[in-house]
C-alpha cells in the first residue's frame, strides 16, 4: 500500500479496523449549502457515513444529489456547510485532495480508458499520485493483481478494457478506487446496465468491501436493488434532506413518497375490449445471439408490456420491430400487411413508431430546435413540390406540444433546455405526428422524475383509448402494472411467459423474471 | 503465434510481402541492396514524419502543420547559420532547427491546449501562416550554399557498396536519426508516465481528467516534441537534399497521415502503433519508388496510394460495421 | 451604443463575419481608395474568387454532415480534364457558332457526369462501407488526381475553341460569369439548406447520426445526396478553372482544398457537424477577397495573403468560441463525430 502522504492518512489502518459503530465517524457533511446563479441546489444539508458502512442516497432528478457528490469529490465548493473527515474539520476541498482522502468517485460512465489494459486502468491513479516518471508493467500489474484478489473476480488484468462486458467495467472501476486506497466509494447508479445476476455479484462484492472497512455510498433514483446491503437511507428532494433512517424501515413505496413528496397512486389500465381485431402479428422472429422464435399478437388498443431483465433480448427485440435490429427470419404483420424486415424506414412507414431507450443519444437532436426535433419524423410530409411548408410544420408541432402539454418557453428553443420529462414528451409528439398505428416504447420513463413518469402512463392511456396498438419494454414493475393489459416476460432470447396486466402482482412478476 | 487478420499491421504486411513477391517475379533484381537501401532512404524524412503523426493521432487530435513546421525549420536555420554561424557542425544546425520546430509548436501547443480550440482548425491555420510568415518575410528564394555542417551532413554515409551491375548503392547517416527517433518516441509511449498518458488522454479525455491526468500539459508537450521531430526532419531533408528550397515538403502531410493511419492509428485517438506506422511508411514508399517494378507505370502511383487507403481504411471499417449489425 | 446593443451585434457568428467584412473593405478601401474602389479591381475579384468559392460551398455541405470532402480539388481537375479533352479532341479550337456551343454544352455535361460519378464513389464509401469521410475522400482524391495524371500524363490541355472562355471570363449583364455562377450555386444551397426537409436532414443527421437513424432518416440516401452534390459543386468550380486558366492540368488549384476548409470554419460551420450557414460562408468568401485584393494593390506578397488568412481563421476560432470555451472543450470529449 502506498506510503500515507496526508496527516489523516495516518490512522488509516485504525479505520480499517472500524466498525460502524465507531464513536468518529468517516465523513460528516453538515449543513451544507450551494446556490448556482441564485438557484438553490443544496439548502442545510447533512450527510454522515462510518467506516465501512453502506448509505444509499435517494432522490430525483434535480434533487442535489449530484452536488452532493460534486462537493465530496471536491469538484464544487460548498457555499457554507462543514466538511469533517475522520473527525478533522476540512477547509476547502479539491478533487486532489478529496482523492488523497480516499473519497473515490465510480461514475456512471465509469471513467475508464477503452483503449488501455485493466492493468493500467486499475494503476493509472496511483501511479500518477506517487508522481513516477517512469512507467512499469510489471509494477503496475501486480498493483492491479492485488485490488482484483482483493475484490475476488477473475479478469485477465492484460485485457483491454474495451473487451469487457459493462458489469466487468464497473468491477475494474471499483479495484481502481481500492487501489487507490479508497475509505469511501461513491457509486452513481450502480445497477442502472447490470443484469440480476450480476447485480447479486456486485452485492457480494459490497459486502465484502464493507468487511474491509471501506464505505460505499450509493447514489441512485431506482434503490430497491441495493437495500439490503445499506445500513441506511437518507432521501433528498429539493435540495434539503427530508428523510434519513435505517434501510429496513424503507420500501420502494415509501422511498418514492419521500422523493416526491406525494402519494403516486396508478390505476391499473382500462379493460381491454374483448372484440378489438389484431393489429400486428409478430411470427417466429429470430436473430441469432438476441432473440429466438418470438410470437405474439397486439390488438388495437392494447397496452402490451415485454419485460426481461438485460441481456434477455428484450431491447434487440423491440429495435427489430422498428427495424433497426435484422432478424434472420420471421415475418411481422401489421393490419395483414407484411413489414419489410431490418429498414426503420419500411417501418415507421408501415405505421410503426419507436421511442428509444436513450433519450440524450437515440432519440433527440439536443442542439437542434424543439420544432425541428418534432417535425424530423414527416419532413416528407410538409413538402409542397419539394419546398418545406415552414408554417404548417411549426403549426403542427406547436399543436402537438400543446397536446402533449411540453412546457416549452419557445419552441424554436433547442430541445436540451428542457427537462427530462418534457424531452420525452418531444420524442413521442414526433411519433404521434405521423399518426402511427403501433407504437413501441422503450423505457418510456427512464430517467424521467416521478412526476412525469405518471403523466407519460397517461398518454399512454389515451392512446390505447383511440384505438393505438402500444408496446412498453420496460424492467420498471410497476410502470408495467400500471399501464399494460398483457405482459410478456422473456428470458435468454425467448418468451416464457405471458401474464394477464391487471391480474399480477410485482413479486409475481419479478419472480417470473429472475427465475 | 496467431496471426490477427484484424489488424491493420498484418494487413499492410502482407500487402507489402505481395509487392515484394510480385516484383521479384517479374524482376529477380528487385531483391537486392540497392532496392532495400532506396526504400530506406526514401523512408527517412516520411518515417519522422510519421511518428511526429502518429503522436498527434495517439492523444486524440490531426496536425497538417507539421510540413510547414518542417519548411520553416529548415530554412530559417539554413538562413541564420549562413548569416551568423556558418562554421557550426552539424549537430548545431540540428540543434537551431530542432529549437526553432519546437517553438512553432508550442504555438499550435497554446491554441489547443490552453485555447481549447479544434487540432485540424488550428494547425490548418498556422500551416498558412507558418508557410506564409516564411515566404513573405524570411524568404522565398531557395539557398543552394549550405552551412557547412549541413553539408558535412550531406556527405555522411552509414553503407557504401557496389551491386553486381557496378552500380553504387549508399545508406545516408540520416537513417540512424529516424531510428533512433522510433527508439526514442516508443521509450517514451511505453515506458514513461507521459507516454501512457497521452493514450489516456486519446482514450477519454474526460476521464484522464478525472484521474488527475494533466491533460492540457500532455497535449501542450505532444504538440512541442512533433514541432521537434518537424524540425528534425526539415534539417536532414535539406541536407540529403544540398539544397533548402522553402517550397519544399508543404503538400506531404496528407500522405503522411494516410501512412499513419494505413498502418493502423484511428483517428478518434488512442489506437496506433509504431510497427503499424513504419508499415504504413513501408509499404507507401514501396509504391512510390517500384511501382514499375510489378508493371504499373508510375504515372499511376497516386491511384495506387489512393486504393491502398481506401482498402487500409474500408476493410477494418466494414468489418466494425458487420459487427455491429451482427451484435445488434 | 450601449453595451447590451453591442452585444447584441456581436451575438451570431454571421453577424461578426458581417462586421469583419465591412471593416476589410472600408479599411482597404481607406488604405488605397483609388485603386481598391475602382471598377477594375471591383471585377477583377469578381472574376477570381468564385473558384474557390464554390468548392467552399461544397465543402460547407458535408461538413454539415459531421464529413469532410478532401477530394473536391481532384474531382474538379478530373472533370475540368475530361471538358478539355472533348473540347480539345472533338471540338477543336477553330469550331466556331453552333458547333461550338454543342461541344461546349456536351463538355459541360459531360463535367457533371464525372462530378456526379465522383460524388457516388464517396457517397458510397461512406455511407454503405462505413469509411470515416476524411479518410474516404483523401484516398478518392489521390485517386482521381491519379486518373487525371494517367489520362493526360501529366501535362496541360489546351487549345480550346473561343466559346469555352465565356464560362471564365464572360459577363452576363455586365456581371462576370462565375459570380453569377456562384451566386445561384449559393441561393440553391441555402434555399436547399432551410427550405427543403433534404437540407433539415442534413442538418439533424450532422447534429446526432445516431438519432436520425432512430427517427426513421434514411441516412444513406442522404449522405449519398450529399456527396453526389459536392462532387457535382465541384465540378463546375472544375469547369470555371479551366475556362479561366484556357486549359486543364491535374495539379491545377492544389492549394484551394485547404483554402476551402479554411473558409467553410471561418464562415462559422461547424466541423463536427449539425450547423452552418450559407451567408456566413459567403462573408466569409468576400472577407478573404477584400482583404488578399487589398494587400495585393499594396504590394503585399502572395505569400503575406497566406499568413494572414491563417492568422484570420485562428483570430475567427478564438472569438467564437471563447464565450462558450467549455462547451467546446465539452464537445471535444464526446464520442468523435464518425470516425
Amino acid at each position: 500500500m502506498a506510503a500515507p502522504r496526508f496527516p489523516f492518512a495516518l490512522r488509516h489502518h485504525e479505520f480499517c479496523m472500524a466498525s460502524p459503530a465507531d464513536p468518529t465517524p468517516l465523513i460528516v457533511l453538515d449543513g451544507i449549502t450551494k446556490t448556482y446563479s441564485g438557484i438553490t441546489a443544496l439548502a442545510d444539508a447533512g450527510l454522515t457515513i462510518a467506516a465501512g458502512e453502506a448509505v444509499c442516497l435517494a432522490g430525483e432528478n434535480g434533487s442535489g444529489k449530484s452536488t452532493l457528490i460534486k462537493i465530496l469529490a471536491g469538484v464544487e465548493q460548498p457555499d457554507s456547510g462543514q466538511i469533517r473527515i475522520s473527525g478533522v474539520a476540512q477547509g476547502a476541498l479539491n478533487p486532489r485532495l478529496s482523492a488523497a482522502a480516499g473519497i473515490m468517485v465510480i461514475f456512471q460512465d465509469f471513467s475508464l480508458f477503452p483503449n488501455l489494459s485493466v492493468a493500467e486502468n486499475i494503476a493509472f491513479s496511483i501511479e500518477l499520485g506517487q508522481r513516477r516518471k517512469l512507467f512499469s508493467a510489471a509494477r503496475v500489474r501486480d498493483v492491479a493483481q492485488r485490488a482484483l484478489a482483493r475484490v475476488g473476480v477473475d479478469i485477465d488484468p492484460d485485457a483491454a478494457v474495451e473487451t469487457l462486458s459493462v458489469a466487468h467495467k464497473q468491477l475494474v472501476a471499483i479495484c481502481r478506487a481500492l487501489a487507490s486506497d479508497a475509505r469511501l466509494i461513491i457509486m452513481d447508479e450502480p445497477t442502472t446496465a447490470l443484469t440480476e445476476r450480476e447485480v447479486r455479484a456486485l452485492l457480494d462484492i459490497i459486502r465484502r468491501l464493507k468487511a474491509d472497512g471501506v464505505a460505499v455510498l450509493f447514489v441512485s433514483h431506482k434503490l430497491a436493488e441495493v437495500l439490503e446491503v445499506c445500513e441506511k437511507v437518507v432521501v433528498l428532494r429539493n435540495g434539503r434532506k427530508v428523510a434519513e433512517g435505517p434501510a429496513h424501515t424503507f420500501d420502494a413505496a415509501t422511498l418514492t413518497r419521500y422523493m416526491t413528496g406525494r402519494d403516486v397512486a396508478e390505476q391499473p389500465p382500462d379493460p381491454l375490449d374483448p372484440a378489438a381485431p389484431v393489429l400486428m402479428n409478430v411470427q417466429g422472429l429470430s436473430k441469432q445471439g438476441a432473440f429466438d422464435d418470438v410470437s405474439f399478437d397486439l390488438h388495437a388498443g392494447e397496452v402490451l408490456g415485454i419485460s426481461g431483465l438485460l441481456g434477455s433480448g428484450r431491447t434487440a427485440l423491440a429495435k427489430a420491430l422498428f427495424g433497426l435490429v435484422a432478424p434472420e427470419s420471421g415475418q411481422i404483420t401489421l393490419a395483414g400487411r407484411a413489414v419489410p424486415l431490418g429498414d426503420p424506414l419500411a417501418a415507421a412507414t408501415a405505421g410503426v413508431g419507436y421511442v428509444p431507450e436513450d433519450r440524450l443519444t437515440e432519440g433527440l437532436f439536443l442542439t437542434q430546435s424543439i420544432v425541428r426535433n418534432v417535425a424530423i419524423g414527416r419532413l416528407d410530409a410538409h413538402g409542397r413540390g419539394g419546398l418545406l411548408d415552414l408554417a404548417g410544420m411549426w403549426g403542427e408541432a406547436a399543436d402537438w406540444l400543446r397536446k402533449l402539454s411540453v412546457k416549452a418557453p419557445r419552441i424554436e428553443a433547442p430541445v436540451r433546455s428542457l427537462s427530462g420529462g418534457n424531452q420525452q414528451r418531444v420524442v413521442l409528439a414526433r411519433w404521434l405526428a405521423r399518426g402511427p398505428r403501433v407504437l413501441v416504447l422503450n423505457g418510456p420513463s427512464v430517467g424521467v422524475d416521478v412526476g412525469s413518469k405518471a403523466d407519460i402512463h397517461g398518454i399512454i392511456r389515451d392512446l390505447s383509448a383511440q384505438g393505438l396498438g402500444v408496446i412498453v419494454i420496460s424492467d420498471d414493475l410497476p410502470e408495467l402494472l400500471a399501464t399494460c393489459h398483457r405482459i410478456l416476460v422473456m428470458k435468454a432470447g425467448r418468451i416464457t411467459d405471458e401474464l394477464t396486466g391487471g391480474q399480477t402482482s410485482e413479486t409475481d412478476l419479478a419472480h417470473r423474471l429472475a427465475s | 503465434m496467431k496471426i490477427d487478420f484484424t489488424r491493420n499491421e498484418t494487413l499492410v504486411a502482407l500487402i507489402i510481402l505481395g509487392f515484394c513477391v510480385i516484383a521479384t517475379i517479374s524482376d529477380p533484381g528487385f531483391l537486392s541492396m540497392a532496392t532495400l537501401t532506396d526504400l530506406m532512404r526514401g523512408g527517412i524524412v516520411m518515417g519522422i514524419f510519421a511518428v511526429a503523426a502518429l503522436l498527434v493521432l495517439l492523444s486524440g487530435g490531426i496536425d497538417v502543420s507539421f510540413t510547414a513546421v518542417a519548411a520553416f525549420a529548415m530554412y530559417t536555420t539554413a538562413l541564420m547559420l549562413n548569416t551568423w554561424a556558418p562554421g557550426v557542425p552539424w549537430w548545431a544546425a540540428f540543434a537551431v532547427a530542432m529549437a526553432v520546430g519546437a517553438l512553432l509548436g508550442a504555438i499550435n501547443g497554446i491554441f489547443i491546449a490552453f485555447f481549447g480550440l479544434p487540432t485540424l482548425i488550428v494547425t490548418l491555420g498556422t500551416l498558412s501562416v507558418f508557410r506564409g510568415f516564411m515566404l513573405a518575410f524570411v524568404g522565398s528564394k531557395q539557398i543552394t550554399t549550405l552551412p557547412e555542417g549541413m553539408r558535412e551532413f550531406g556527405r555522411m554515409m552509414m553503407i557504401r557498396g557496389t551491386n553486381p551491375d557496378g552500380s553504387f548503392y549508399s545508406l545516408h547517416w540520416a537513417f540512424a536519426a529516424t531510428v533512433l527517433v522510433v527508439v526514442a518516441t516508443w521509450f517514451l509511449l511505453h515506458r514513461t508516465m507521459l507516454g501512457r498518458s497521452i493514450f489516456a488522454v486519446g482514450g477519454s479525455e474526460e476521464s484522464a481528467r478525472r484521474i488527475g491526468v494533466n491533460v492540457r500539459g500532455v497535449q501542450f508537450f505532444v504538440y512541442v516534441y512533433v514541432g521537434v521531430l518537424a524540425g528534425l526532419a526539415g534539417v536532414i531533408h535539406a541536407s540529403m537534399a544540398r539544397v533548402a528550397n522553402p517550397f519544399d515538403l508543404v503538400g506531404l502531410e496528407l500522405s503522411v497521415i494516410a501512412a499513419v493511419v494505413l498502418g493502423g492509428a484511428r483517428l478518434a485517438g488512442g489506437y496506433g502503433t509504431l510497427t503499424g506506422t513504419l508499415l504504413g511508411v513501408a509499404l507507401i514508399v514501396l509504391v512510390r519508388n517500384s511501382l514499375i517494378v510489378i508493371g504499373i507505370p508510375n504515372t499511376w502511383q497516386s491511384i495506387a496510394v489512393g486504393v491502398l487507403i481506401l482498402i487500409g481504411t474500408g476493410v477494418p471499417a466494414w468489418q466494425a460495421k458487420r459487427a455491429a449489425a451482427r451484435a445488434a | 451604443m450601449t453595451p447590451s446593443r453591442i452585444n447584441g451585434l456581436f451575438a451570431s457568428t454571421e453577424a461578426r463575419l458581417a462586421v469583419i467584412c465591412i471593416v476589410v473593405f472600408v479599411a482597404m478601401a481607406l488604405l488605397s481608395p483609388d485603386r481598391f474602389l475602382s471598377v477594375q479591381n471591383l471585377t477583377s475579384m469578381a472574376f477570381q474568387f468564385p473558384e474557390f468559392a464554390i468548392l467552399a460551398l461544397a465543402m460547407t455541405l458535408t461538413m454539415l454532415t459531421g464529413g469532410i470532402d478532401l477530394s473536391v480539388v481532384g474531382i474538379a481537375n478530373l472533370s475540368a480534364i475530361v471538358a478539355a479533352t472533348i473540347l480539345t479532341q472533338l471540338a477543336g479550337p477553330a469550331a466556331t457558332g453552333a458547333d461550338a456551343a454543342l461541344w461546349l454544352g456536351l463538355s459541360m455535361v459531360a463535367t457533371m457526369a464525372v462530378g456526379l460519378a465522383a460524388g457516388l464513389f464517396n457517397g458510397i464509401a461512406i455511407a454503405v462501407f462505413g469509411l470515416p469521410p476524411i479518410l474516404a475522400t483523401l484516398g478518392s482524391g489521390l485517386i482521381f488526381t491519379g486518373i487525371a495524371v494517367a489520362l493526360t500524363g501529366g501535362s496541360a490541355v489546351m487549345g480550346f475553341p473561343a466559346a469555352a472562355a465565356w464560362l471564365g471570363n464572360g459577363l452576363i449583364l455586365g456581371i462576370p460569369v462565375p459570380l453569377v455562377l456562384f451566386a445561384v450555386l449559393a441561393a440553391g444551397l441555402s434555399f436547399i439548406l432551410t427550405r427543403t426537409g433534404f437540407g433539415l436532414k442534413v442538418q439533424m443527421f450532422g447534429a446526432n447520426p445516431l438519432a436520425a437513424r432512430f427517427a426513421a432518416v434514411n441516412v444513406t440516401s442522404v449522405l449519398i445526396r450529399v456527396y453526389l452534390m459536392s462532387g457535382m459543386f465541384a465540378a463546375i468550380a472544375g469547369m470555371v478553372v479551366m475556362s479561366r486558366a484556357n486549359s486543364a492540368k491535374a495539379d491545377y488549384g492544389s492549394s484551394y482544398l485547404l483554402l476551402a476548409v479554411l473558409i467553410a470554419v471561418l464562415g462559422g460551420v461547424n466541423p463536427y457537424g449539425g450547423y452552418g450557414r450559407v451567408i456566413g460562408v459567403v462573408l466569409a468568401v468576400l472577407a478573404m477577397q477584400f482583404l488578399s485584393s487589398g494587400l495585393n494593390m499594396m504590394q503585399v506578397s502572395n505569400f503575406a495573403r497566406e499568413l494572414i488568412w491563417g492568422t484570420l481563421l485562428i483570430f475567427v476560432m478564438l472569438i467564437n468560441t471563447r464565450p462558450n470555451l467549455r462547451l467546446w472543450a465539452r464537445k471535444r470529449t464526446g464520442p468523435a463525430p464518425n470516425s
